[in-house]
């Protein structure tokens, strides 16, 4: 009974192993070796589009509801120890470091994360992967890096937007709805905001989330079994690893960035 | 220059505890069309990728003009598949992509030709398999037969040495089984090809194959000129090329005598 589950455990360990093993291995191949500018450039170009430009709009609309919901929990509670004018200082470092980053990449995973997944898993059943290599064409450089690289490079930039977008949320619920000072609004942001510890670090902890993501999207992808029940529990296992890992790397980050 | 472009010598390759192929010997003449049939389910898939270099066996040699296919670094490997093509039971074509551009594909990659000369290579070959003027649909709006057509277009692209078909008349009608049929003969002898047919279509594969190799039970078990293996003393090949359901493949999977296991039911 114990040496089963022993045997169990041992099992399910040597698995998890060699499966980041395998993402690894995928990820080595991908991204070593010269990158051909003229081949890869309007791949990654096609892959920005696809993967940050159509995430836009929901990261956008989030923004907004998210910057609101701030302003309106934070008014009730500032107010009541008449410290309402530091609403702005509260909007901007909840978004810049945390809410931007995580949400945008909890968003991400969700939109383009099970996306990717879901694709390369179908290139996979359908012989496209195997196709390619036989062309001689390797798909882990022409799938997946400007895959990778777009994701990186995108997710920043959408979490700089979400914030963007929820302090103006903030402001259209704090000044135009709840009457705080517009001028105290800004200046207390500007005088509590600092560009190294809060924005940067933010922008830090959304890279090291994008890694993540597009990390575990693509090998979910390409190592998914080729069938339907597979790339849906492929599909399924991107949202909630990806979820998962950037809610604790969130942890880990904050508590380097911001614990001491 | 050697007449045999692909010769298979002592290969085993299994997959776990399963020994798929043991001590297999094969040979692809230059200029033929060699067919390998045998039941489903023995790895004729598997062979195809193994000549191209997608899996690696246990033990063995897999020459290609020469060189062994499995001891190649990579880049020489992605040389050697220049040289080869695949057209896949799917057709694998790029659903993100026109008729044309999956054509095109392979060109763009290896070479650098201009865009003119490309779009004329691209109709050439889309005339050959009869779809010049399906060039601006989506693989999606073809038929099975078509897609697979397409993707016969794109195999022959880069003007390949070595083709290998993998079960190219599964599923399709007897109109674009008889096109398909045509298609690999008449390219074979127009381009030069060597070309090599995975395939359970006894008819078909009789009627447009030089060689014929038949696999079961890990080996060859028969090989020979068509007209040979009609001839063949084997009664595995005999039963396999006229597709009777008893006899050395026996119809009942491995069982306990019926009698004994009914007398067992009734106690």
């Amino acid at each position: 009974m114990i040496a089963d589950k022993l045997q169990q455990l041992g099992a399910g360990t040597i698995n998890n192993v060699r499966g980041f093993g395998r993402a690894g291995i995928m990820l080595f191949g991908a991204l070593l070796g010269k990158p051909d500018i003229r081949k890869g450039f309007p791949l990654l170009i096609k892959q920005l589009y696809v993967i940050g430009v159509l995430s836009l709009l929901i990261i956008l609309v989030s923004g907004l509801f998210i910057g609101m919901v701030l302003a309106l929990q934070g008014y009730t509670v500032l107010v009541k120890f008449g410290a309402e004018q530091m609403l702005g200082p509260l909007v901007a470092l909840s978004l810049l470091r945390e809410l931007g980053p995580v949400v945008t990449a909890l968003l991400f995973a969700g939109r383009a994360g099970s996306a990717i997944t879901a694709e390369i898993g179908l290139m996979k059943a359908t012989e496209q992967l195997s196709g390619m290599e036989m062309m001689a064409v390797d798909p882990l450089r022409r799938i997946i890096a400007p895959r990778f690289w777009a994701g990186v490079i995108s997710m920043p930039l959408l979490a700089l937007i979400f914030t963007a977008v929820g302090i103006l949320g903030g402001h259209l619920v704090g000044v135009d709805w709840l009457g705080v000072d517009g001028g105290g609004y800004w200046s207390a942001m500007q005088a509590n905001v600092d560009l190294y510890q809060d924005v940067m670090n933010g922008v830090i902890k959304s890279v090291v989330f994008a890694l993540i993501v597009m990390w575990i999207a693509l090998h979910k992808g390409y190592d998914a079994v080729p069938t339907s029940e597979g790339i849906s529990q492929a599909t399924t296992q991107t949202v909630v690893t990806t979820s998962l890992a950037v809610l604790a790397f969130d942890f880990i980050l904050t508590a380097l960035m911001f614990g001491g | 220059m050697s007449d045999i472009l692909i010769d298979i010598q002592q290969l085993t390759f299994s997959r776990g505890e399963r020994v798929i192929y043991r001590d297999l010997n094969m040979q692809f003449v230059r200029g033929k069309v060699t067919a390998i049939m045998g039941p489903s389910g023995i790895g004729k898939t598997t062979l195809l990728r193994l000549i191209g270099g997608q899996l690696k066996p246990d033990s063995g040699h897999i020459l290609f003009a020469g060189e062994d296919i499995p001891k190649l670094s990579r880049s020489a490997l992605y040389a050697a598949r220049q040289r080869m093509s695949m057209l896949f039971q799917s057709g694998a074509l790029f659903t993100d992509m026109t008729v044309f551009d999956n054509v095109a594909f392979p060109i763009r990659e290896h070479t650098r030709l201009s865009e003119s000369l490309i779009r004329l290579i691209v109709l050439m070959k889309l005339e050959a398999v009869g779809l010049r003027g399906a060039r601006d649909l989506m693989p999606a709006e073809l038929s099975g037969g078509m897609a697979r057509r397409a993707a016969l277009a794109r195999a022959i692209a880069l003007d390949p040495e070595l083709i290998m078909y993998d079960e190219p008349f599964a599923g399709q009608d007897p109109i674009s089984m008889g096109v398909i049929v045509r298609l690999i003969r008449s390219l074979n002898n127009a381009l030069n090809l060597t070309s090599v047919v995975v395939s359970h279509d006894v008819t078909e594969v009789m009627s447009i194959a030089d060689y014929v190799y038949v696999v079961a039970e890990q080996t060859v078990i028969g090989h020979g000129t068509p007209e040979q293996l009609r001839a063949h003393p084997s009664p595995l090949v005999q039963q396999f090329l006229k597709g009777e359901a008893d006899g050395a493949v026996p119809f009942h999977y491995k069982a306990a005598p019926y009698e004994q296991e009914l007398m067992e039911l009734v106690g």
